[in-house]
């Protein structure tokens, strides 16, 4: 080797190449984000590169509100048989007190959507999984009704069908047997719609809740994590839920 | 040793066997009719809701699976202890140990809301699951058993009797640790402590080796079979030191919930505001169940009546502990916001309350029932024990 | 254990249950009781596969498509169980199941427990949006 051509390269070339590397490393995250961005397409599957996840700001909570419970009772074909002890609830409003302070919180529970869900640990069939975009379901076509997953949820998310049903919602079969919980709307998600709970937060004007793609550093929901303190229910669980909330 | 025994299949007239499975037959088939009750209508029969998921039938089934674990020991204990004086009875301690976990495996198996899919739960296994791998454990511990049995059984095969005593043992090992960490690794107040595996494995040995005891007195009385002192005196110890560590593992739980701060509210519901649960903890679980036993095991010359009576004792003992730990554990409630008070529409922050409905119980007493018959159909159609179990039978090293 | 008495007439019981279990189909078959099942199809179109292949591959269709739905969020209408029940539901009964639902009478006549409707909605979803 020449040591001129050496020397063309290692001036020349390397401004060049460096040049490259930088403009494609500049552009590659623009990529990444436009490729987030965009709907998926119906015959995609998800990907890992979502995560969808809610915020909620208890602070806009009020204590009596539980327009979220009924939008989302409506939504999933929740009846109300009238045994609260065994009918199924997705979401329900907790009503907190703070012993030591008094101050007072309402703030809606559902499933979290874990990252490292107890209840898929637990389930002996695998019914119970974690969709790639970080949503947990239950597979009803292969749960068989152990309630372990209810045993394992540190969140008291799961329900478990006690009788028979006859008129489910053609877009969120449910059966008798079987374990349910919180979706976060996935037929909802899949179709470029937002949950029916935090449609009818936002609907009445309450904008406690928000949905959104929390790996998408340009979505609302990621910015507003990013800038302003939020929790997730018992953290100290290392759980990483995706559900997180404000002012609690 | 066991070549100057002579095993046996127990005797008697039929009419009197055949009176003993048409008692056992009623609990059966009204187990059986509850299960169908429950499977056709749902679960609303039940007295189980979405607070407390795991009734009777699980207080039953789990009492069942942890008692046949620790039925083993005393085959242990022969063959790969070297404990040669159970050698004769070792074969009748691994029947009871088969007969035990089949009865709790079929309640665990068909209490579920979909058991016509049965054949997925055993076949659809999610890898990363402790319930999914306990499915193995059952498996891998009847088998090994089963193995270990017939190898007592069949004369040619006396010489592998160890290696196959040492794989059950393994089996044994894993199943009643993972049946403790089942509860341990949970993070419900009530458990959340890693505890439960030894505690477990110290209530098997007690549970199993009493349901042993009882079994082997009922055989033995069944058609005169004497059985020596100094048997039951080395049973009466393995169940004493059994039910001491059972009393140790349970104060040191309940100790060291109090203690810790975080668990105190829980440790206060269990030991005095619990109202049933502190009733059968104290009174069904370390009383019954712990120190009278204890007391009475710890003598050192214990007539045949009172040892009976300390294994009835120690069995009610740990039926209550199961309840409390499968039903108390569930209806503490679980805690999403400590230090705050909870109040919801789906019942958090209250004490959840419970009670058995007569399918849950009819259904769980079956599978008790089942236990007992294929113990009682073994011992009739095979020769697991020897006619005499006293020394005028021969030399016993 | 006496086994002379009670073995042998344990086994004869067994011999003659056999040999009904073995002779019971014959008159059932003959008398032709079983309905055929009732193809209503009173909705206009096609099918998304043709008829010899729908009935031949209808369950491995569904189940492959179920994991695809459940697992890979993945909604094509095409295969979807929805979408058959929009179209098949009866408009008398507006099910597909009863005694002359598309889906019952063929399953009732091939003996198959179908287990979809458990959980799915054996009624489609009416136009106006409203849950039936």
């Amino acid at each position: 080797m020449s040591a001129d051509a050496n020397e063309a390269l290692s001036r020349r070339g390397f401004l060049a190449i460096s040049a490259a590397t930088l403009g494609g490393v500049m552009l590659a995250p623009g990529i990444r984000l436009i490729e987030i961005a965009a709907a998926r397409a119906p015959e995609q599957a998800v990907s890992r590169q979502v995560r969808w996840g809610l915020l909620i700001d208890t602070n806009k909570c009020a204590p009596g509100c539980d327009d979220c419970v009924k939008a989302c009772a409506t939504e999933n074909g929740l009846k109300d048989t009238g045994h609260p002890r065994t009918d199924a609830q997705w979401i329900r409003k907790v009503e907190l007190k703070d012993m030591r302070s008094g101050r007072t919180h309402s703030v809606p529970v559902m499933c979290q959507h874990c990252e490292h869900p107890p209840c898929v640990d637990v389930c002996p069939t695998g019914a119970s999984f974690k969709r790639a975009d970080g949503i947990v379901l239950v597979d009803r076509h292969i749960c068989i009704g152990c309630r372990y997953c209810m045993m394992a949820c540190p969140y008291k998310a799961r329900s478990i069908v006690f009788a028979e049903i006859t008129d489910q919602n053609p877009d969120v079969p449910r059966g008798n047997g079987c374990a349910e919980g919180c979706t976060l709307c996935v037929h909802r998600i899949d179709h470029d719609r937002q949950p029916a709970c935090v449609e009818a937060c936002t609907r009445a004007g309450h904008n406690a809740m928000l949905f959104g793609d929390l790996n998408d550093p340009q979505s609302e929901i990621a910015q507003r994590v990013a800038k302003y303190a939020s929790t997730q229910i018992r953290a100290d669980l290392r759980l990483n839920p995706g559900v997180r909330y404000q002012g609690l | 040793m066991a070549e100057s025994l002579i095993y046996r299949e127990l005797g008697g007239p039929s009419r009197r066997f055949w009176g003993l499975l048409a008692l056992l037959a009623v609990p059966l088939a009204l187990g059986a009719v509850a299960y169908f009750y429950i499977e056709h209508y749902g679960h609303i029969v039940t007295g189980m809701d979405n607070q407390i998921v795991w009734g009777m039938p699980h207080v039953f089934a789990v009492f069942l699976v942890v008692a046949a674990t620790g039925a083993l020991n005393v085959a242990m204990a022969a063959s790969v202890f070297g404990k040669s004086v159970y050698r004769p009875v070792a074969p009748l301690s691994a029947l009871i140990s088969l007969a035990l976990l089949v009865g709790g495996l079929a309640l665990l198996m068909l209490d579920l809301g979909r058991s016509d899919r049965m054949i997925v739960a055993i076949t659809q296994l999610n890898s990363e699951s402790m319930f999914a791998l306990r499915v193995i454990f059952y498996d891998g511990f009847m088998a090994s058993v089963g193995v270990y049995l017939w190898f007592l059984l069949e004369r040619r095969m006396n010489r592998y009797v160890k290696p196959a005593a040492i794989m059950a043992f393994f089996w044994q090992l894993l199943l009643i640790t993972s049946t403790g960490l089942e509860f341990g690794f949970n993070f419900r107040e009530v458990y959340d402590s890693v505890l439960y595996a030894p505690m477990f494995i110290a209530f098997s040995s007690a549970y199993g080796t009493a349901v042993f005891v009882l079994i082997l007195f009922a055989v033995c009385g069944w058609e005169d079979r004497p059985v020596s002192d100094e048997l039951l005196r080395r049973l009466k110890n393995l169940l004493g030191i059994s039910v001491g560590a059972s009393l140790f593992f349970a104060v040191l739980f309940l100790a060291s919930k109090y203690e810790l701060a975080r668990s105190r509210d829980v440790a206060r519901f269990l030991l005095f505001d619990g109202g049933v649960y502190t009733a059968l903890l104290w009174l069904g679980q370390l009383v019954l169940g712990g120190v009278v036993p204890l007391a009475l095991l710890l003598r050192s010359r214990l007539s045949r009546a009172a040892l009976a009576a300390a294994c009835a004792l120690v069995l009610l003992g740990g039926l209550a502990q199961m309840y409390v730990t499968l039903i108390g554990g569930q209806a503490y409630p679980q805690i999403l916001f400590p230090g705050m008070v909870e109040s919801s529409s789906f019942f958090d922050g209250e004490i959840h309350p419970y009670t058995p409905s007569w399918p849950e119980v009819l259904f769980g007493l079956a599978g008790l029932a089942l236990a007992a018959a294929v113990i009682a159909v073994a011992l009739r159609a095979l020769a697991l024990l020897p006619e005499r179990l006293d020394p005028a039978a021969g030399p016993q090293a | 254990m006496n086994s002379n008495g009670i073995g042998a007439l344990a086994g004869r019981i067994a011999r003659a249950i056999c040999l009904a279990a073995l002779l019971l189909p014959v008159p059932v078959s003959a008398a032709g009781r079983v309905p055929k099942p009732v193809i209503d199809i009173d909705k206009p179109g096609k099918c998304v596969e043709d008829t010899a292949t729908m009935r031949r591959e209808h369950p491995d269709m569904l189940r492959h498509q179920r994991d695809l739905t459940m697992h890979d969020g993945i909604r094509t209408r095409k295969h979807s169980l929805k979408e058959c029940v929009q179209c098949h539901a009866s408009t008398k009964t507006g099910s597909v199941l009863g005694d002359k639902g598309f889906c019952q009478s063929c399953h009732d006549y091939a003996s198959v427990r179908i287990d979809c409707f458990s959980c799915h909605a054996a009624k489609p979803k009416l136009a106006s949006g409203a849950k039936p």
